[in-house]
């Protein structure tokens, strides 16, 4: 029986009183908790085996090397993927995308084209325009109502696309998109941002057909500063390296220095180690969930605040009824700003701004939203302080 | 401290000084993009005792309550001070204004209001 009360008893944080008050953590979409034995796993590379990795002819290396290497075969098989070798470990999602849109931007041409979703993450956004920008190729932007023919064509080099909005907790059928975007250009190289969706439900990136796909380990137990770039293989070799230095390289002469192959082009100098063994706990620990039970949950959840949030007066819900574990909302009479402060009063904690989807909020018209989100954690208990909460604002504003 | 005392409350909710002069001297607007605060001034200026001196002074705008009272409050402060004065306004005297204290996540939402007269003090000036 999935159970989010006894989950919390995992995440040694919701042990901390802030007043005298327990925390009511609704920001799950900005970064998740982390249970005691991502906490354990994480120090336990600081207190067992400590040491470089792929370097020492010493057990304390080749243990630090075993652990971190079995991390990516561990994420490999979480996200579907069969080679672990497509699995690259990045700093965050917006790491993952940066690495593939400096690659790629180096080779557009005049006449290429470049499209986002209106949805997109700042992270999935501001990459794709300065490139375009900078090689004077035309940047679209699309919106998901419109039918995808109007906007893909022959000359279209990139579609980056979130498979879950931060925002909305819009779904996006990736592998519908992919399938439509590679009949009318099989040349065109989806980036997919899938920092909302890898925590939240089952993924498989080989069935989704995306050329790669970026996420990050904070919003999914794990330790901060660790993220994820899976790309296909054949996309992989063919991208230049992102940063040079130590670790990426086969051999260095004077005159040129060649490559080692991927993943590991791409992963210079001393990695995260300690954060990328956490995230190995992490998958474990929603493994043993499992991601169906996981998906179902935040089902419940969502359902319920939805109907909740209804209720109350002033209330506008965006997004569709459909979605993953994400509401944004405006009151009427209160700055989502004024409301996420009054929550705090009693440690409810939610985000109030845009979210790093400025875009998505000029489309919308709307300057600013206040976001609750949940995860595995979430009870019922915890929408019914968020609803008390915003009586409290309600009481105050309107 | 209770942030959302109810003199900010009361500033909030009927904003002093809101809306616009016939003949302003200088019209400034300035925003907190990510917050989606918005604060317009509109100022008028004559010389008093051989000072020059805010005599009127309208805003508009929208955003969160501390950025919307603070901007009202602040209006009521400055018409009849003199510039000089103005300009060495800071966070400090804007939290005695307020009379509450801001993490600070909250601060620059306070402190638009004055970047944004000061701002317009110093379009006048060139």
């Amino acid at each position: 029986m999935f159970d989010p009360q006894k989950i919390k008893h995992d995440f040694p944080i919701f042990k901390r009183r802030i007043n005298g008050k327990p925390i009511v953590y609704l920001d799950s979409t900005a970064t998740s908790l982390k249970p005691r034995s991502v906490i354990d796993k994480e120090n336990e590379y600081y207190t067992k085996y400590t040491a470089n990795i792929f370097r020492g002819i010493y057990t304390l290396s080749e243990e630090a090397t075993a652990e971190y290497e079995a991390v990516r075969v561990k994420v490999a098989r979480f996200i579907g993927a069969t080679n672990a070798d497509e699995v690259v470990f990045t700093r965050n999602t917006t790491e993952s995308i940066n690495l593939v849109a400096a690659s790629i931007g180096k080779t557009l041409e005049k006449g290429d084209e470049v499209v986002v979703s209106v949805m997109e993450h700042h992270s999935n956004f501001v990459p794709w325009q300065q490139r375009a920008q900078k090689k004077n190729v035309t940047f679209k932007v699309w919106d998901p109502r419109e039918k995808l023919e109007t906007i893909i064509t022959r000359r279209t080099k990139v579609l980056a696309l979130t498979a879950v909005s931060n925002v909305l907790g819009t779904i996006n059928p990736v592998k519908k998109i992919v399938r439509i975007v590679k009949t009318i250009n099989p040349q065109c190289i989806v980036v997919v941002d899938a920092a909302q969706a890898i925590p939240h439900m089952k993924v498989d990136v080989k069935e989704w057909g995306a050329d790669c796909v970026a996420f990050s380990s904070h919003k999914m137990l794990g330790p901060t500063g660790v993220g994820v770039l899976w790309g296909k293989m054949e996309l992989l070799e063919n991208l230049s390296p992102y940063q040079y230095g130590g670790e990426m390289i086969s051999e260095v002469y004077v005159e040129k220095t060649l490559f080692k192959k991927p993943p590991y082009k791409f992963e210079a100098g001393t990695p995260h180690i300690a954060g990328v063994i956490g995230l190995g706990a992490a998958i474990d620990y929603l493994k043993k969930l499992g991601m169906d039970n996981v998906r179902q949950h935040e089902m419940k959840i969502v359902a319920y605040a939805l109907e909740q949030l209804k209720l109350v007066e002033g209330v506008t819900i965006y997004g569709p009824k459909e979605r993953c574990g994400v509401i944004a909302f405006t009151m009427k009479g209160a700055h989502a700003h004024d409301i996420a402060q009054i929550l705090n009063e009693d440690n409810i904690c939610i985000r109030s701004g845009n979210h790093c989807a400025m875009p998505l909020h000029t489309h919308l018209g709307i300057p600013a939203t206040a976001r609750a989100s949940f995860y595995i954690y979430t009870t019922k208990e915890d929408v019914d302080s968020l609803m008390n909460g915003l009586e409290k604002v309600k009481n105050k504003f309107l | 401290m209770d942030i959302y005392r109810e003199l900010i409350l009361d500033h909030y909710k009927h904003p002093r000084n809101f809306g616009h002069l016939e003949n302003p001297d200088v019209t400034q607007e300035e925003g907190n993009v990510t917050c989606g605060d918005k604060i317009s001034m509109e100022v008028q200026l004559s010389t008093v005792n051989s000072q020059l001196s805010i005599r009127d002074v309208r805003f508009s705008g929208e955003g969160c309550a501390i950025s919307q009272a603070s901007a009202s409050m602040l209006t009521e402060k400055v018409i009849g001070m003199s510039i000089k004065n103005i300009m060495k306004l800071a966070t400090e005297d804007i939290l005695k204004m307020l009379g509450t204290s801001l993490a600070p996540s909250r601060i620059k939402c306070a402190m638009l209001s004055l970047e944004v007269l000061q701002k317009a003090i110093i379009t006048y000036g060139r």
